[in-house]
């Protein structure tokens, strides 16, 4: 997954803080997948900004190690899940 | 209609939360599918629920930490507040899924629940055609089913495109993919009948041999090798066939909440057949009959369970099975589910599937009617 592809969540994917249970969750049709600490984090930035600008970011609020390969193997499980939609293979991405 | 709340996860925290919310709106019905699981006194219900008391009832789980919501039925678009339910769901952070059978939608409601925050729509079809299905589901309503789906795919909506599989449309499954696929289904649910309520009394009529299943299970799976992550096809076997038990509601009192049309709150679906009182939300506030009625007691945690299932190692995969087929098939809701292989009982499972494979003849279907609702209740 390139640096400039925007990423954003799959229609139908909604991911919201729970309280009750602490968590980020990402709910779907009838379905609903608890996220941990690090997914919640990267999940809840997906809206529209470049993989660059999303390691930025995290890497800004999470200075203390290199985060760049953890990120980028997430997303791109999580592009294969069906969860995400990006601009990678578009002409313009 | 079938429902796949199993995919809810239960959170592991000591104290559970009715993560699903499902609000039977309306048993009320314009079809008669005659695998229907609504109770077979569906016509004895009066007295729905009014919309601030459907209203509250949201308030309530969403405070609890509820998450999921299914607006089923029936037919829940017969209910002509189902906009005010699902804006106020939408509020409260829900996650709203119409279970519906198209019948009773329009383009202007669709954009109406669309901008109310509906999330998603689950459409059930009988068949790929409209004879198989106006034999099932009464009345002529095929095409309308058509229609809007199509509509719903305008509108923007993931889809649902669910379907009972049973002996008379089995062997049609290769056409209902393909149903599907042209309309252009996200997901497709084929989910074997569950043999409770109305499919019960029509085993004789719905029972498939062995071989269908086996045949339309191994088309499915061409289907998914063509179709790929483009739609996703779950095919949910019968337990009947399965021979394993099904873990019911994930188990007992752990992460679902289903409110009757009347305000009766159950366990799960089945539970206004079992002989035990079930708690108001007229009455009560949601919390307190989550956390303290018998009805959502009874069957909480496993020991209640009786030999074999107490010594056995599946225990906290299955937790017994369903406690409704343990009441229709051993008389006895806390009996091991007779599907497993394990029961004392399972023979009566292996009857049946044995008597399906040999059937020459076919039977009569009673279909869902407020008549035959009346006369068998
Ligand atoms: S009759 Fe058919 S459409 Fe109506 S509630 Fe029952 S299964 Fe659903
Ligand atoms: S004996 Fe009971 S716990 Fe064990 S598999 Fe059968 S139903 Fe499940």
């Amino acid at each position: 997954m390139n640096g400039d592809v925007r990423i954003w969540l799959s229609a139908g994917m909604r991911l919201q803080w729970e309280a009750a249970q602490s968590a980020y969750v990402m709910l779907y049709p009838e379905g609903m997948i608890k996220l941990n600490g690090p997914a919640g984090e990267i999940l809840s930035r997906c809206d529209g900004r470049t993989v660059d600008g999303l390691i930025a970011d995290l890497q800004q609020a999470f200075p203390s190690a290199d985060l760049t390969a953890d990120v980028i193997t997430f997303l791109e499980e999580a592009n294969t899940k069906g969860w995400l939609r990006t601009t990678e293979g578009d002409d313009d991405g | 209609m079938a429902s796949v709340e199993s995919q809810v996860t239960p959170a592991a925290n000591a104290t559970p939360i009715p993560l699903w919310l499902l609000a039977e709106v309306t048993y009320r019905c314009p079809l008669q599918c005659a695998y229907c699981s609504n109770p077979i006194a569906f016509a004895r219900y009066r007295n729905e629920l009014e919309t601030d008391e459907w209203l509250s009832v949201l308030d309530q789980a969403r405070a609890m930490g509820a998450v999921q919501l299914g607006i089923s039925g029936g037919e829940p678009l017969l209910r002509k507040d189902l906009e005010t339910i699902v804006g106020h769901a939408r509020e409260l952070g829900f996650y709203s899924n119409l279970l519906t059978s198209g019948v009773g939608l329009d383009e202007t409601r669709l954009g109406e629940l669309k901008r109310a925050g509906l999330d998603h729509i689950q459409i059930s079809f009988q068949a790929d055609s409209s004879g198989p299905s106006d034999e099932i589901a009464g009345g002529h309503h095929f095409s309308t089913k058509e229609r809007m789906a199509q509509a719903i795919k305008a509108h923007d909506y993931p889809m649902v495109f669910n379907v009972v599989m049973h002996r008379r449309n089995l062997d049609r499954v290769d056409s209902i993919l393909q149903l599907a696929w042209d309309l252009g289904a996200d997901y497709v649910e084929l989910a074997n009948t569950q043999y409770h309520g109305w499919a019960y009394h029509n085993r004789a009529a719905l029972m498939p041999t062995r071989e269908q299943i086996r045949r339309a299970e191994a088309i499915t799976q061409h289907w998914r090798e063509k179709v790929g992550n483009r739609m996703q096809i779950y095919f949910v076997g019968s337990d009947y066939y399965d021979e394993t038990a099904k873990p019911c509601m994930n188990g007992w009192g752990t992460t679902f909440l289903g409110v009757a049309p009347d305000g009766r709150a159950m366990p799960c679906h089945g539970a206004a057949e079992l002989p035990i009182e079930l708690p108001s939300v007229r009455e009560e506030r949601l919390q307190a009959i989550w956390e303290d009625s018998h009805a959502f007691n009874v069957f909480r945690g496993h020991d209640w369970q009786p030999e074999p299932c107490r010594s056995c190692e599946l225990l906290h995969s299955c937790h017994g099975g369903c406690r409704c087929q343990a009441l229709l098939l051993a008389g006895d809701a806390w009996a091991t589910d007779p599907v497993c292989p394990k029961s004392p009982l399972h023979e009566r499972v292996v009857r049946e599937v044995e008597a399906a494979d040999e059937r020459k003849n076919e039977f009569p279907l009673v279909m869902r009617t407020v008549k035959n609702s009346r006369s068998l209740s």
